[in-house]
């Protein structure tokens, strides 16, 4: 099991890094949402051992705190792959192992192992330039995975690919995982990709970790109002003293409803439309919707109230 | 896909650079080609190969480069990796400071280490440096510092920081991973910096000639000594063949090294420093007495007086003494304006020919491509002897010509000019013309609007090295015959060096300092108009 515990990372005034405690059990995969400048990418470095920070990191109960990023059975797939250019898919590979010690023989079949998983035969001579952002993607998760580690770091490996693969890969991504048993925290700001890959979710803002727990139950009930907004979630509204959320899909049009508002605008999603409301005290709100009213109505409408998120 | 390029007007224009390039160098050095090879030419480079004294002096001159370049590359490595680690304000300083001992004249490096060499009592002894091998290879290292430190220096900020952090996470300990990943990517660069270091330090000609001391002689020196010293014009003719064939074979390499260079990542991402403070400091002090050392020795000297320190070195300047055709700093004022005219002449042909290089069409880029790489190979030396020889007879006598000393000095000039404006030029993205013309600029006005407009700083850098260049030109001036209205700086800093005796020698010292502070200056005005682009020279 991988602890982390109190970790904190300055730069000059700067917290980055702010108090951070998780845990990540033997297989599991933990999600960490954030916006950009949230601190998660630094988080993922301390843990690998290229930034140092107090607090402490141990695996099994062995500190790794003060240990090199090459003394940790820690793996990192970078933002934006950081390929080796001058060295094809296939040492790109193998470089891992070869740090290690393996013998040439075990190498190879080991590479041709984990090209074959992420989907890359046939590609182990190809130039790392040559390399589409999806196959680029590949290749370096096969590296990151080759020398075995125990835990992989994946500092948002989809960033930089385009919806259709995104999708796909978000879902061999698990698959691989799973396949090669290892233990992963996936750092990202997009929620679709959180929710899909981890079994749990953390929630990061500002340095530190706001809530942890699965995907599920951190979206249904979020323990802040920050945390609602990292989720995505806007519909924030004064409910006598208190602030509460409305979540996208609480809205009912009805009528006789107790609220108000006026359609601004309606953007067509395929299976759903996204709505922007606006109240007569000029407040927007955001629904989902199957049958949006037409721009410019006035609509009254009612709160499913199992869909309002409290807080405290 | 390349676009249509207009340049009808432009073909007129490019006479001149097309012009000045062949008479000035193109017939001159094939006059000494011809020479060389020709009839009892052809004797003479049969005669010079049976010759020992040829031999040696051949294999010394590779030997020498060879040692030159390998101390350089591993004293200025380090300190690449140094000035990497720095933010981007403190590597322009110790860029600027380290620069200047690169355009710093030969002669006066020459003279401040013969005399670091005297005043450390090093001169005679146990452990002797003047007129020593040695005392060549620690001048060639001194020179060619810079070269490193820019060249190597700048690809590795160019680096991307984040494949040796995943070569850390891999399992590589740090120095597996600079081995594996960092040095990999940086070979292009210690290569091509290899080779620029080489050829300056197979090509140098007044280090040689004032450290070596009478008997180590190089074929720089060999051409200089049979063309000047004996008039044996075809031995030397002979002798300036070998040496340019073997500097061509030397761009050829350089040139194909530096196609290979990759394109460094624009957004390199460097979340840490490079390189400890231990090592900046280690760096620091190699380099302080390294570069500072002798310059340091210079400027005390130039001071003193034996007994306590004033300015009459200074005020001696003034007077002709023996030695001299004409008072110190009349040479100086003469360099002043040979070196305002070579700049001139330098940046008039320079951007002129890095138009067509970039824009012209394919023939004539072939050509200037040629005509521009042959003169920053060849020595000045060659150039020199090449302008004595070819044009000597009427109607191109042009030797005792007042203008001819600032055409020398623009020769060695203008590649400085093309090396900045090229790069310059090319890494303008066609989009941006494009998006001018469309936007109603006629062909003439975005050369103007776009190309002139960028390219200005590039031409205001390559002027300022053309300007410190001729200041301290020695190699081809040293060949021109000399009328007292015509002495340079460098050459009366020679002959004052050449004295023997204490006579002289504060004189000497002090006429050093004045050119060191001029070229010091120009330095510091490229590197302040150079802004935050990154180039390697």
């Amino acid at each position: 099991m991988l602890r982390v515990d109190a970790l904190t990372i300055r730069f000059g005034d700067v917290v980055a890094v702010d108090g951070v405690s998780l845990t990540l059990a033997a297989g599991e995969r933990l999600a960490v949402l954030g916006p950009s400048g949230c601190g998660k990418s630094m988080l993922l470095r301390a843990i690998a051992g290229l930034e140092a920070g107090d607090g402490t990191v141990s695996l099994d109960g062995v500190n790794l705190t003060d240990k090199a990023p090459d003394q940790r059975p820690i793996g990192l797939m970078f933002q934006d792959h950081a390929l080796f250019p001058h060295r094809t898919v296939e040492q790109n590979v193998a470089f891992g192992l070869r740090m290690a010690g393996n013998a040439p023989g075990e190498r190879d079949q080991r590479v041709h192992e984990l090209l074959a998983l992420v989907g890359m035969e046939g590609f182990g001579d190809r130039a790392t330039a040559t390399l589409s952002g999806g196959e680029a993607q590949r290749a370096a998760l096969a590296r990151a995975l080759a020398p075995g580690p125990n835990v992989l770091l994946l500092d948002e490996p989809l960033g930089s690919l385009d919806r259709h693969r995104r999708e796909r890969l978000i879902e061999e991504l698990p698959d691989v995982l799973r396949a090669t048993g290892t233990a992963a925290i996936h750092v990202t700001h997009d929620h679709d990709e959180a929710f899909a890959i981890g079994d749990r979710l953390a929630v990061m803002h500002a340095g530190k970790v706001l809530q942890v727990g699965p995907p599920g139950e951190v979206w249904a009930a979020p323990a802040s109002i920050t945390v609602a907004r990292v989720l995505g979630h806007t519909n924030e509204v004064t409910e006598g003293a208190a602030t509460v959320v409305w979540r996208s899909d609480a809205l009912r049009l009805d009528p006789a409803g107790p609220h108000e508002a006026m359609v601004e605008r309606v953007h067509f999603r395929g299976v759903e439309h996204d709505v922007r409301l606006r109240t007569p005290a000029g407040q927007p709100l955001r629904f989902v919707l199957a049958d949006p009213p037409a721009v410019g109505d006035n609509v009254r409408f009612s709160i499913e109230p199992e869909r309002v998120i409290r807080f405290g | 896909m390349r676009a249509r390029k207009n340049i009808g007007g432009l073909d007129a224009l490019m006479l001149i650079p097309a012009v000045f390039i062949g008479l000035f160098f193109l017939f001159p050095v094939g006059t000494v080609v011809g020479r060389g090879l020709a009839g009892d030419g052809l004797d003479a480079v049969i005669d010079l190969a049976r010759s020992q004294r040829q031999r040696d002096v051949l294999r010394f001159t590779f030997w020498q480069a060879v040692v030159s370049t390998v101390l350089t590359v591993v004293i200025a490595l380090p300190a690449a990796a140094t000035v990497a680690g720095l933010s981007s304000r403190a590597r322009r300083v110790v860029r600027s400071i380290v620069t200047v001992p690169f355009v710093l004249p030969t002669v006066v490096v020459a003279g401040a280490f013969d005399e670091l060499f005297l005043a450390t009592g090093l001169d005679a002894g146990a452990v002797r440096l003047r007129h020593t091998v040695w005392a060549i290879l620690i001048a060639h290292v001194f020179f060619n510092y810079a070269v490193v430190v820019r060249v190597v220096g700048t690809a590795w900020v160019g680096l991307d920081c984040r494949q040796a952090e995943a070569a850390r996470v891999l399992g590589a300990t740090r120095w597996q991973a600079w081995k594996e990943v960092t040095l990999p990517r940086l070979r292009p660069a210690i290569a091509s910096a290899s080779a620029i270091v080489f050829l300056f330090s197979f090509t140098s000609f007044g280090v040689v000639l004032i450290l070596g001391g009478p008997r180590r002689a190089t074929l720089e020196t060999e051409i200089y000594r049979y063309a000047v010293s004996r008039t044996d014009l075809t031995t030397a003719a002979a002798l300036a063949v070998v040496q340019l064939t073997t500097v061509l074979g030397l761009v050829a390499i350089s040139t194909w090294l530096e196609r290979r260079r990759p394109a460094t990542t624009r957004v390199a991402r460097r979340t840490r420093t490079l390189g400890s403070r231990a090592g900046r400091r280690v760096n620091g002090l190699v380099a302080i007495a390294l570069l500072g050392g002798p310059l340091a020795v210079l400027v005390e000297r130039s001071f003193s007086t034996g007994t306590g320190y004033d300015l009459s070195h200074y005020e001696a300047l003034g007077t002709r003494v023996r030695q001299l055709p004409a008072p110190a700093t009349t040479a100086l004022w003469n360099s002043l304006q040979h070196a305002v005219m070579a700049t001139a002449i330098a940046l008039v042909i320079g951007v002129l020919a890095s138009v067509v290089v970039v824009h012209g069409r394919s023939s004539l880029r072939r050509f200037f491509d040629l005509g521009l790489t042959l003169p920053l190979g060849t020595s000045a030396v060659t150039v020199g002897f090449g302008i004595l020889i070819a044009l000597d007879e009427p109607p191109i006598d042009f030797r005792t010509r007042w203008w001819i000393i600032p055409v020398a000095h623009a020769l060695v000039g203008v590649p400085f000019v093309v090396r900045t404006m090229v790069p310059l030029l090319r890494s303008i993205d066609p989009s941006i013309r494009e998006a001018a013309a469309v936007l109603g600029a006629s062909p003439s006005r975005v050369r103007r609007e776009i190309d002139l407009a960028i390219g200005a700083r590039g031409a205001l850098v390559g002027g300022g090295f053309a300007f410190a260049v001729s200041l301290g030109e020695f190699g081809a001036t040293s060949f021109l015959p000399r009328r007292p209205d015509d002495l340079t700086a460098p050459v009366a800093l020679f002959r004052l060096l050449s004295t023997p005796g204490d006579l002289l020698r504060g004189q000497a010292m002090a006429l050093a300092v004045v050119l060191m502070v001029l070229v010091a200056v120009s330095v510091f005005v490229i590197e302040s108009s150079r802004g935050t682009t990154e180039g390697a020279l």
